[in-house]
């Protein structure tokens, strides 16, 4: 994957090793959008095309590319519908989440 | 105006364009149409892009401490100075002799059409080879939605509450796309999430202008339209189908239209499937249709039609 991912937050133990200045290193993520969602949208490989509209249209980036089809990046998706609402080959569907996120994302 | 050298290069299509994703990790509401915006707009520019986000939702959002979702150089302005600071950095770049880099600013739509215009219009004076991308959600949402000189007619803001008396905004959307024309830009576009290819090619043309760039992107949001974050899309495209946004350009002082429809689809329909217009009656509704009719007789007038 093309993107930046987690680094571990580690509380600080001593005073010199809580980050000082108003900036910071780019792509520094500390923490993961999956306990957002309500939905989570599941990919229908044999309907998808691999037209990469809906990896286009996601706020989040999350879509991305693997061997012609799609795959989400579920620690980043929001479950905002957007990809099953524009895929014309209707190859994404949501489906309900359970709140403790136990269907295993 | 010297020759516009727009379009040198091939607009990045869904699969050309590069894999990597600069705006990543980022807090913006689930269906949030500015950040498919801020997403596109990077993946056409690139890493070497320097970005100016003043304060707005994408800032909020994308600058939570210590959390930078922006995965190139980005930085915070003023509200007011998106403008001016693109022109700083743009004038230290040149000064430090670096060689292919952009200079962008992404302003929301109160940022740009209301508190960062006498900067814009300072840069666009100037000719500094920078381009400022509005993304138009249509009020001040990191507020709380409030009012900006983008609201259209019509819509509930908290500013603009719909009573029995006043239903909504009473002021149309300022005409920044002829603002910034008049202010006798380089290259100029409106484009909307709801027509991607349209908007990439935009974005890679700007790439490429040797002065000033402003694009206009019309950016749905869900937490203060009162729509479904699924919708975001769609509304993007039905407001140009419909006729109440449009896409076109400037160039070499030139008005083009990209997308003159035939019909348009229902203004009702696109209103009455957002909360903030659900108040409207039929009156006003007639209302917005007659100002959109009257847009639409000068445009197709005056302007030149080529398609993007
Ligand atoms: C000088 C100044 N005035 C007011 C504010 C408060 N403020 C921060 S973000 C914001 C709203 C921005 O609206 P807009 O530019 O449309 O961007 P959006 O939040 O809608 O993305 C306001 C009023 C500020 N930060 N600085
Ligand atoms: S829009 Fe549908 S068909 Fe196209 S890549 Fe996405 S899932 Fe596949
Ligand atoms: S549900 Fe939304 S965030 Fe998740 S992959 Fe689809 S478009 Fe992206
Ligand atoms: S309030 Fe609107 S513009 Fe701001 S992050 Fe949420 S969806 Fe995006
Ligand atoms: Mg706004």
């Amino acid at each position: 994957m093309n993107r930046p991912s987690i680094t571990k937050y580690k509380t600080p133990v001593h005073i010199s090793e809580y980050p000082v200045g108003p900036c910071y290193q780019a792509g520094h993520l500390v923490t993961e959008n999956a306990g957002w969602r309500t939905e989570k949208p599941i990919l229908d490989k044999e309907k998808c095309t691999g037209c990469f509209y809906c990896y286009l249209c996601c706020p989040e980036g999350v879509i991305f590319k693997l061997d012609g089809k799609i795959e989400i990046d579920y620690s980043f998706c929001k479950g905002c519908g957007i990809c099953a609402r524009v895929c014309k080959s209707e190859a994404i569907v949501m489906i309900r989440e359970a709140k403790d996120g136990a269907d295993g994302c | 105006m010297s020759e516009c050298i727009a379009g040198r290069a091939k607009a990045p299509n869904a699969l050309t364009i590069t894999d990597k994703e600069f705006f990543y990790g980022h807090k913006a509401c689930a269906g949030c149409g500015g950040s498919v915006a801020v997403r596109l707009i990077m993946k056409v520019l690139g890493e070497r892009t320097f970005t100016v986000v003043p304060a707005g939702c994408i800032s909020a959002v994308g600058f939570m401490y210590p959390q930078l979702c922006f995965t190139n150089n980005a930085l915070i302005s003023t509200f007011a100075g998106t403008a001016s600071m693109m022109s700083g950095i743009a004038a230290g770049a040149k000064a430090l002799g670096l060689k292919d880099f952009q200079v962008l600013g992404i302003a929301g739509d109160g940022g740009t059409a209301d508190i960062g215009l006498q900067a814009l219009s300072g840069a666009i004076d100037r000719r500094d080879k920078v381009i400022f991308v509005c993304y138009d959600n249509e009020a001040y949402m990191n507020t709380g939605i409030q009012k900006s000189g983008l609201t259209p007619l019509g819509a509930k803001t908290t500013t603009t509450p719909a009573g029995r008396n006043i239903r909504g905004s009473r002021t149309r959307k300022k005409n920044m796309f002829e603002i910034v024309a008049a202010n006798g830009i380089d290259y100029a576009a409106t484009a909307s999430v709801g027509y991607i290819p349209d908007f990439l090619n935009k974005i890679n043309k700007a790439k490429f202008v040797d002065g000033t760039s402003y694009i206009h992107v019309f950016a749905p949001c869900p937490t203060g339209w009162g729509t479904p974050t699924y919708c975001t899309i769609d509304l993007g495209k039905d407001v140009v189908d419909c006729g109440l946004w449009y896409l076109a350009e400037y160039e070499n002082g030139e008005f083009v239209l990209n997308k003159n429809p035939k019909e348009f689809t229902s203004v009702k329909d696109y209103l009455s499937r957002q909360g903030r217009f659900r108040h409207l009656k039929d009156e006003d509704i007639e209302q917005i249709i007659r100002d959109r009719d009257r847009k639409w007789e000068i445009i197709r007038k005056s302007w030149k039609t080529k398609k993007n």
